[in-house]
């Protein structure tokens, strides 16, 4: 008893001194974004605090995906795309030549609308990114296996199939064999592109349990149609309008008191 | 008449045609099977794979040219199934954009419909007339230039048909692009990259036309690549072109080979894909 009220004290004190409860993560600063000629995303200035959820709400073609994409560079890709400012992960800039690609997404990583089990074993699944970025023998390869499968809530469903092709499982399944596998890399951010919207309500309903788990670890970015979920699931929240970031705060404000008649009239579904 | 009525009478008047039409082609086919069925199990023996072509009027079999088409389609295969596939991969996953990747298309294209005997005729240009004259390699060289573009074209095809989310999702975990097409793209197409190189051992077994140019035919048993070599098209051609019964006994048996060994591969490449194409 004596040691847990302790730790609590610790932790107050703590937060009322630095407020550890914010440290930057990522930081966009006079963010623009152009596929060709077109200008996605206007000047964005924003901060993603550190073991926090920031949910991305926003019409459909507000350009949130877009924002989330420039976080792991997904954008390169593609070579008419391109993003100019600075965006920039633990105060280092990640967009231009002085941040290796490969290097950035074992710190960023991420997980897309629909799942995308690569043609493989379960097993393989998770051991495929991490050897990429780590050799490991094979009992610890087995462990990070278990560890990531355990985090992402799968391990009790698949631990006796984990030879199994990774396609053969369910589509909720699927998804936290994703989530699974983006943070068996152990990465400090995770992107999650519209996670559930390809789920079942029960499957939502887990993934969305499981990001309460994970919030304690890493640092989670989500872009949701489904406004609910933005409140049920993220800390802070930014609503964005036609490429521009209108407003952005604690999730709780932005939901109940809004500063902006724009983000209200989203929120109240009366316009969007 | 009314609304109904009138498109039930469009829609049996179409389904009539198309069965028409179906069984049109399949009549023919059928024929031609069945002939090929006839005829062939008649020279059916077990000489015909333990004995060499016989001059006219001896006994004999048709190993020596079983024996040499074997080898050269699958040499042939050998060279051009990893040239086929690594420019599939080029063409869909480095250059889908660039004037590279779209003269490449286009030549490979014209390939794939080139006749055959003008690839005969082309590496007997080149190779048998300039440099060793009728041989087994020549006849290699033409079939794998055959080869090349129906890989070319169904290893790119495949590879276009795998989502951009999987590639996507492989490159947001860090993997380097040729790490993302070795474990992945070419892992989710890998059924339908085997299927085309199935598809092309069907479609060279049973080309004569660049043969005839380039490995001639041998009547002895010969396994020297550098000698014109028996194989079965060309001995096909030879037999049945020939006057003398039991020669046009053996064309026939040989036919019944091929298209059997087509049939089988076919069969093959169909279960081979949807074992993999079903995931």
């Amino acid at each position: 008893m004596k040691a847990m009220g302790a730790e609590v004290l610790a932790e107050r004190a703590q937060r009322n001194e630095g407020t550890p409860d914010r440290v930057a993560q990522v930081q966009a600063r006079n963010f623009n974004f152009y596929y060709g000629a077109f200008h996605a995303l206007k000047n964005i200035n924003v901060e993603i605090y550190r073991r926090h959820v920031t949910a991305f709400i926003g019409p459909s073609g507000c350009g949130k995906s877009t924002f989330l994409r420039c976080f792991n560079r997904m954008f390169e890709l593609y070579p008419e795309q391109r993003a100019e400012g600075e965006l920039l992960l633990e105060g280092r800039n990640i967009i231009g030549k002085g941040f290796d690609a490969i290097a950035l997404r074992a710190k960023v990583g991420m997980v897309f609308q629909k799942p995308t089990p690569f043609p493989m074993s379960i097993y393989d699944n998770i051991a495929f990114g991490v050897s990429l970025h780590e050799k490991l023998g094979k009992r610890d390869m087995d462990e990070r296996v278990e560890w990531a499968l355990q985090r992402a809530a799968l391990w009790d469903e698949v631990k006796n199939i984990l030879g199994q092709s990774g396609m053969s499982l369910s589509g909720g399944q699927q998804q936290r064999l994703c989530i699974a596998r983006g943070i068996a890399v152990k990465p400090q951010v995770l992107l999650l592109d519209e996670p559930t919207s390809a789920l079942d309500p029960i499957s939502t309903a887990k993934i969305e349990e499981l990001l309460h788990e994970l919030k304690k670890d890493f640092t989670i970015a989500i872009v949701t149609h489904n406004m609910q979920q933005a409140a049920r699931v993220s800390d802070y929240t930014a609503y964005m309008y036609l490429g521009e970031l209108i407003e952005y705060g604690v999730t709780d404000e932005i939901f109940i008191k809004p500063k902006k008649q724009q983000t209200e009239d989203y929120i109240t579904g009366r316009f969007g | 008449m009314n609304l109904v009525a009138r498109r039930k009478l469009a829609n049996s008047l179409a389904l009539a045609l198309s069965l028409a039409a179906m069984s049109f082609g399949l009549f023919w086919l059928g024929w031609i099977l069945l002939d090929v069925m006839r005829l062939g199990f008649e020279g059916l023996s077990w000489g015909l794979f333990t004995k060499m072509t016989p001059p006219p009027g001896g006994e004999g079999g048709l190993l020596n040219a079983i024996v040499g088409s074997v080898m050269m389609v699958g040499l042939a295969m050998l060279i051009g199934t990893p040239i086929g596939i690594m420019a599939g991969i080029y063409l869909a996953e480095y250059g889908q954009r660039g004037w590279l990747a779209g003269t490449t298309r286009f030549i490979n294209d014209i390939l794939l419909s080139a006749p055959s005997i003008v690839i005969g005729l082309f590496v007997y240009a080149i190779l048998v007339a300039r440099v060793g004259g009728f041989s087994g390699w020549a006849g290699v060289v033409a079939l794998a230039l055959i080869v090349i573009p129906v890989v070319v074209r169904t290893t790119e095809n495949m590879l276009i048909l795998v989502p951009n989310t999987l590639r996507e999702a492989a490159f947001a975990l860090g993997a380097p692009r040729w790490k993302v097409i070795s474990g992945v793209t070419l892992r989710a197409a890998s059924a339908g990259v085997v299927t085309g190189v199935l598809l092309a051992v069907a479609r060279i077994t049973g080309e004569t036309a660049p043969l005839l140019f380039t490995a001639l035919s041998n009547q002895f048993w010969s396994l020297n690549m550098n000698e014109p070599i028996a194989n079965l098209p060309v001995t096909i051609f030879k037999f049945a072109m020939s006057p003398f019964n039991d020669w046009q006994k053996l064309a026939w048996a040989g036919v019944f080979l091929i298209t059997l060994g087509v049939l089988a591969i076919n069969v093959l490449a169909r279960v081979v894909f949807a074992k993999g194409g079903g995931r």
